[in-house]
Order: structure tokens, then C-alpha cells, then sequence
């Protein structure tokens, strides 16, 4: 056993930066598209993408993050590409989570029980929570806990588009879950359905069963931009906005 | 046995009831009329030694196809057992009494198309959850409007296994679809009277998302996204079988160089998800420094992933008629250093779980799979080779170049968890060996070649990390997919996973369920 001991106490600490300062190791993001000015060009570019997440506004390219599930096609192979940002901060405030809700108090800022529900998630998303745990990410020492149980849980994080067969334990869950509570929905099937949208078997979105309050894009999110999700659920750090003031724009004038 | 012999023996047997025939791609086609079809699969499985893939039901304009895929090694590769009948008529003899592999296809294709299987033990709820959907639903067929499906959203909160133990003192546990910390959704139904579980009952198919029905119609490339993304932990083998599958009706042959990066990006991903598999493993006996070990060479394997092709699942780099984009041989001889350094802490760590008592008390002779009963549900994967079954497309039926290459099938014989652990570390091995070769292999020269696709069906194998998978996808002729059959490796072992579960303590079964390496997403599609 005493092995053991020495070889933890050897590894040494190898938690990330973040939040403190930014991560920078490569291969922590798989990146996200960048909404550009592509005058000509960006029709043909649109048109390449499958889940509809690239939006033309006049000339302008923009990304709807919540469909982007990382299939490259507006990079590779691409006539006129798409920049990608290797980011990772890229949770933003939910869509649903209507009128007025019991504050998150401080006795919660550094102390928050996290449960996860697989809602009909593909295995990478729920992969990448897990990474959430190993050494590198360490997301004790920022005050976030698994549990197993809804009665100990602040935040609900939800992975998959809800299919018709999870819906009712998931609802469950939520009334189980003891107030104030979150709700983090987490991958762009969450946001939306990602490519099992159209599926007549489930819900195109978390959104559609539960009010959500933190949504994290991402075909997985990477650990970071969960970890950035939490944060924002517990007001430690600012959200992001999911949409681009162009596309904003555009939807206000419809 | 070669085609002719084959010929010779299902001739003799049943003169002018059969039609033999051989089609392209080493596949042999026998057409059996329904009273012929049990005894015909029986000794094609069990007298001529042949492997069960898969069932496949197919609803054409007016008739019924069902298609029982095996496959041999070498000389005589894939034999389908076609049997039809009109649209009218439901009812097809069941085989299961001599292929047990085939249970769960059936039952499937009961819930899904709502043909029947006569001398079938227990049809009914299975994918479709009864407190879920209306009976008599039937979603994979051509006219099924989703729109009109009734749901019922009653919860079924009383589900149970049709018999459980009837004993003094016994009683029921369940345990999910949400359970423990971050696992997949699936319920389990353990009977015991005391601290044995006498019978486990698995309930899947919580995240059922008719992957298969949302193909129809979509286009070839459209499914790609769907192949790779409906279980993302082994994205890169289902992708690359259904890309095979398409390129195999064109009748293009494939660049070298993306053959070879393909088998590189295939072994990135097998060493990834084994040491995942492994990390969990020592999650679920609680030792906790190997757990966090563990974890960080798999979070560093899915950097090195991450850095090569900038998605750490590999999402976004197949395409049909080879792969998206290329990649540089350097960065593939970087990521290749770093898998050996990650390969070699990998064996320290190998190295020292075998001197810890505690753990192999808990690993060792639990959860055993005898050799014959992995024989007789057609293990794929890992948990077979543990368990004496020594399977791999890899090197029975070889793709994309995995011919030029050599590499062991590592197997054990004892089939208990501490056995399924050293195949995954022995394999772990062996994939650096192979991705060793890939890289050294690689020519100069274009990565993907333009295809044209003639409306057929052709199947796609290759060996995923937990084992064997097929994508069978037929083209119509508008270019579009018409059916697309998903048969996976975790959906041909969650069917034995009870087997494991049974006889053992309760605190055993978190540590067989993580020997298993199972996956709910890709059982489920």
C-alpha cells in the first residue's frame, strides 16, 4: 500500500491553471468556428454546414453555437474557411429560466453538490464530466461535488437531448431535487438536439422538459468549459453570450 | 470449408430448397425458405463453426427480407441467410434455440417491426418501454407516422422482471436508470436473499434515440455524422464501418496513405477508451492513486488527440472515400511518441496493481464468463478474448490494411474481471505496436479519393474497442440511405452481462459492471 502513497506523493500536483489564469496545454479544446465576413463566399459556406449552425447576415457568416457539433466542415476541405478559436469559456445564461428565482446564497458559492443525469447522450459528453474528477481538472478544490442523489444536489447537469424514455425520470429528478436549484444543460444535443433533433424518439433540447439556466455548447463541451458552466451557474465567473450581436440583430427584426 | 464446399453441403442437404449464391465483396448469399431456415443456421453456427453477426429485417414495396449475417475465417468470409416472405405475413421461426446470439435481435425486430418469432421464449417490451409507448407501435416500419404514434406518458413505475425469486427473505433492489455518480442511464433489477444476487434482470434502452429510423432518407454524408456520433466514445470505429460499408459500393479502391491513417486513428482511439476502461476499473474497486493515475493517462491520451486532429473523440475527419483532411506525418510520429510514453506508464501501472492485494481480491474470480457460455451468446470484444474466445475482425475478416500488419490477439482463459483487465492492458499494447507500423507505412499521396455510389447494400465490420461492430446501409436510387442497421459490440454483451452479475455479492457488482467496459449509448443508438 505504502507504493501507492509514493506514487501519489510523487506525481505531485497537476491541476490546471483555471480559473485562476487561462489553460493553455494543447488539446484541452477542440475549438469553435468564428462567425467572419465572407462577402460571396458565405453562401457556399452555409450551405456546406449539416446541422444548420452557420446563419448568413448579409455578407457575414454567423455561428449559432448551440447546433455546432465540431464536424469541421466549415474548415476542412472548405473553400473559404471559418477562423476557429481554441476557447473554452462558452457557457451563457439559459433561455427558459423565466421570472424570478431563489438566489444561490453564499453558503453555496464553494460548496455545490452536482448531480448528473444522462438524458440520451452519446458517451462523450458524459466522458468529458467524468474528466471532471481526474487530477488534472480536480474539480474538488473548486467546491464542486458528484452525488449520486437528487435530494443532496444543487445543480442538475444534464447531458442529451432527453429521449422519450428518460423524460419522466428526469422530471423526477428536477421535483426531487430540493429549491434553490440550477439547472446546467450541458452539449449541443442538450442545447438543441445536435443531429438527433429531427429523431421522433426525443426531445430536441433539455430545454423542451426542464427551464434551464446555464447552457454549455460544445460537441462534447471540453472539461474547461464545463468546469466554466459551473462557475457561472454559481456566479463565480460571467457568462458568455451565445449568439453574435449580428445574428441578434437579425432575430430582432423578424 | 471454401464456396464449394459450402455449395456441396447445403445442396446435399436440402436439394432444390435453397439458392446459393455468391456476390461480391466474399459474401454468400442463401436464400432458405421459412421450415428450412432453424436447421440451416444451426449448422451453419454450430456443425460448420461459423460466428453470428447479426439480424437484419429489411421491409421492401411489398415483402419481408430478414438477413442472418455470419461470418467464418479466411477462406469462405461472410454467409447471409436471406429468408423472405410477403408483408402480410409476420410470422417467421425463431432460431434462438440453437443460436442464443440471435434473443435480442429478435426481440428487437418484434418490438421495432412487430414480425413475430415463432418458438421465441419472451417477446415484448424491450426497446420500446410499454410505460412509454402505446403496444402495437411499430417505428421501423415504411409507413410509420411519428406524428400519429399515441404515446401513453403513464409511468410504468412497477416494472419488473417477469419471474423473480420467491424465497423467505427475498427481495428486490433496484438500482437506476440514475445511478451513482456519473454513469449511463439503464436500470437493473438484482434479486437476492441476503448477499448473493441469485438473478440480475438489465432494462436498456432508457436512451433509445432511432438512430436507424432517423438514417432513412438522409444523405450518405448526413449519416456519416450520425455513425460518428451516436456512441462518441468509440466515434472513430463506427464511422470508419459505415464509411466502409458505403465505399464498398462504389468500386473505388482507397488511397494508401488514408488506409494507413485510418488504422492509426482506429489504434489512437482503442489505447484511449482501454485506459478509460481501466481508469474506471480502478474507480470501482477504490483505490484511489491508481484511479487518478489512470485518469490522467486517459485525459493525456484524449489531448494527444486533441493536438493531432483537434477533436479529442476524432469527430470530423472521416469522410467516404477516405478522411477529410490530412495529417501531417510528423504530427502522426509526435502523437505517436507520445502514446509510448503513455504505453509505458500504462505497464508501471500495470506493474504495480498486480502487487496489490486489495485490489486483486476484489477483481479476481468475480463476475466469471465461462468459455462456454461466451461461446454460446457470441461475446465480441475484450470480455470474449478473456473468456477464451479468441475473435477479432481484425485479424479474421482484415480491413484497411490491417493485413500488412502484425500484431497478437492477446486472450485469456479464466474469464473472471481480473482477466477482462490484463486483455485491456495487453491490448493497450498491441494497438501501439500496430500504430508503430501505420506510421511507419505511410506513403506520400493523396487522403481521400472522389466516389460514385450505385444504390445497393453492403455490410461494414471493423473491430471497435469493445469489440466487433457491423453497419449494414442500403442505398436507394436516389442516393440517399433506405435502411441503416447498427449491430454493436455492447449490444452483444449487455445480453450476457447477467451471467457475470449472477452469483456474486452486492459490492462485487459496480466492479463487474466496470470489467465489462459496456456501453449504454451504443447498445441504445
Amino acid at each position: 500500500m505504502s507504493q501507492w502513497v509514493l506514487k501519489g506523493i510523487r506525481t505531485g500536483i497537476r491541476s490546471t491553471v483555471y480559473p485562476r489564469a487561462p489553460e493553455s496545454a494543447p488539446g484541452v479544446t477542440p475549438g469553435r468556428p468564428r462567425g467572419a465576413n465572407l462577402g460571396a463566399s458565405a453562401p457556399a459556406l452555409v450551405g456546406r454546414c449539416l446541422t444548420h449552425a452557420l446563419e448568413q447576415v448579409d455578407g457575414r457568416v454567423v455561428v449559432e453555437h448551440r447546433r455546432c457539433i465540431h464536424c469541421y466542415r466549415c474548415l476542412r476541405d472548405a473553400p473559404s474557411a471559418l477562423d476557429w478559436e481554441n476557447t473554452y469559456e462558452w457557457a451563457g445564461g439559459g433561455v427558459t429560466a423565466a421570472g424570478p428565482q431563489e438566489k444561490l446564497g453564499p453558503p453555496f458559492r464553494h460548496s455545490i453538490h452536482v448531480l448528473v443525469v444522462d438524458a440520451g447522450d452519446c458517451g462523450a459528453c458524459l466522458n468529458e464530466v467524468k474528466q471532471l474528477n481526474n487530477p488534472y481538472y480536480n474539480m474538488h478544490r473548486l467546491g464542486f461535488f458528484i452525488t449520486p442523489t437528487p435530494r443532496h444536489a444543487d445543480v442538475l447537469l444534464v447531458v442529451g437531448p432527453v429521449t422519450d424514455q428518460m423524460r419522466f425520470a428526469l422530471k423526477k429528478i428536477h421535483e426531487g431535487m430540493p429549491s434553490p436549484k440550477r439547472v446546467v444543460a450541458v452539449g449541443a444535443c442538450a442545447l438543441s438536439g445536435g443531429v438527433f433533433a429531427d429523431s421522433f424518439a426525443c426531445a430536441s433540447g433539455v430545454a423542451n422538459v426542464l427551464p434551464v439556466d446555464v447552457e454549455v455548447p460544445g460537441h462534447p463541451p471540453p472539461p474547461l468549459a464545463i468546469l466554466h458552466g459551473l462557475l457561472v451557474a454559481v456566479g463565480r465567473k460571467p457568462s458568455v453570450p451565445l449568439t453574435e450581436p449580428a445574428q441578434e440583430a437579425a432575430l430582432a427584426g423578424r | 470449408m471454401n464456396y464449394r464446399e459450402l455449395v456441396q453441403r447445403i445442396e446435399g442437404r436440402w436439394p432444390a430448397q435453397t439458392r446459393v449464391r455468391s456476390t461480391s465483396n466474399s459474401t454468400t448469399e442463401v436464400t432458405s425458405p421459412a421450415p428450412v431456415l432453424t436447421e440451416l443456421c444451426r449448422c451453419i453456427a454450430q456443425e460448420w463453426g461459423f460466428c453470428f453477426a447479426g439480424l437484419i429485417v429489411e421491409e421492401e414495396a411489398n415483402a419481408w427480407q430478414l438477413r442472418y449475417v455470419f461470418y467464418g475465417e479466411h477462406d469462405l468470409s461472410w454467409v447471409h441467410v436471406l429468408v423472405g416472405a410477403p408483408l402480410a405475413e409476420k410470422v417467421f421461426p425463431s432460431v434462438v434455440r440453437w443460436i442464443h446470439a440471435a434473443d435480442w435481435h429478435e426481440r428487437e425486430a418484434e418490438d421495432l417491426f412487430g414480425v413475430r418469432f415463432e418458438g421465441h421464449p419472451y417477446l415484448g417490451d424491450f426497446v420500446l418501454h410499454n410505460d412509454a409507448w402505446q403496444e402495437g407501435v411499430e417505428p421501423m416500419r415504411r409507413g410509420f407516422d411519428a406524428q400519429a404514434a399515441m404515446r401513453q406518458r403513464l409511468p410504468d413505475t412497477d416494472w419488473h422482471p417477469r419471474r423473480v425469486v420467491q424465497e423467505l427473505g427475498a427481495f428486490v433492489m433496484p438500482i437506476g436508470p440514475k445511478f451513482s455518480g456519473v454513469t449511463e442511464s439503464v436500470h437493473f433489477q438484482l434479486e437476492t436473499v441476503g448477499e448473493d444476487v441469485i438473478r440480475s434482470s438489465t432494462r436498456l434502452f432508457y436512451k433509445w434515440r432511432a438512430i436507424e429510423k432517423l438514417a432513412e432518407g438522409k444523405t450518405v454524408d448526413e449519416v456519416l455524422l450520425l455513425a460518428e456520433r451516436f456512441a462518441a466514445t468509440t466515434a472513430f470505429a463506427h464511422g470508419l464501418a459505415f464509411c466502409q460499408a458505403v465505399e464498398t459500393l462504389s468500386a473505388c479502391e482507397l488511397p494508401a496513405r488514408a488506409r494507413m491513417l485510418r488504422v492509426f486513428l482506429a489504434e489512437l482511439e482503442r489505447l484511449r477508451q482501454h485506459a478509460g476502461a481501466i481508469q474506471e476499473i480502478c474507480e470501482s474497486t477504490a483505490l484511489v492513486v491508481a484511479n487518478s493515475q489512470a485518469g490522467m493517462l486517459e485525459e493525456e491520451l484524449l489531448r494527444v488527440c486533441g493536438e493531432l486532429c483537434g477533436h479529442r473523440y476524432l469527430f470530423g475527419l472521416l469522410a467516404v472515400g477516405g478522411l477529410l483532411s490530412d495529417l501531417p506525418t510528423a504530427a502522426c510520429r509526435k502523437a505517436l511518441g507520445r502514446s509510448q510514453e503513455i504505453l509505458e506508464r500504462l505497464n508501471a501501472l500495470q506493474a504495480q496493481l498486480r502487487l496489490s492485494s486489495s485490489f486483486l481480491d476484489r477483481i479476481e474470480e468475480v463476475g466469471i464468463v465461462s468459455p462456454d457460455a461466451a461461446r454460446a451468446y457470441s461475446l465480441a470484444g475484450p470480455v470474449a478474448r478473456a473468456s477464451g474466445l479468441v475473435r477479432d475482425l481484425r485479424r479474421v475478416q482484415p480491413y484497411s490494411g490491417y493485413e500488412q500488419l502484425s500484431f497478437d490477439v492477446p486472450s485469456e482463459i479464466e474469464g473472471d474481471g481480473y482477466a477482462r483487465l490484463r486483455v485491456l492492458f495487453a491490448e493497450a499494447h498491441q494497438s501501439v505496436r500496430i500504430m508503430e507500423q501505420a506510421v511507419s507505412l505511410l506513403t506520400d499521396g493523396p487522403t481521400c479519393q472522389p466516389v460514385t455510389l450505385r444504390p445497393d447494400a453492403a455490410l461494414g465490420w471493423v473491430e471497435a474497442p469493445r469489440g466487433a461492430a457491423f453497419h449494414w446501409a442500403r442505398l436507394g436510387s436516389d442516393g440517399r440511405i433506405a435502411r441503416y442497421r447498427i449491430i454493436t459490440p455492447s449490444f452483444t454483451n449487455w445480453h450476457s452481462f447477467h451471467l457475470a452479475a449472477e452469483k456474486f455479492a452486492f459490492q462485487d457488482f459496480p466492479i463487474i459492471l466496470s470489467t465489462f467496459d459496456l456501453s449504454v449509448a451504443e447498445n441504445d443508438r
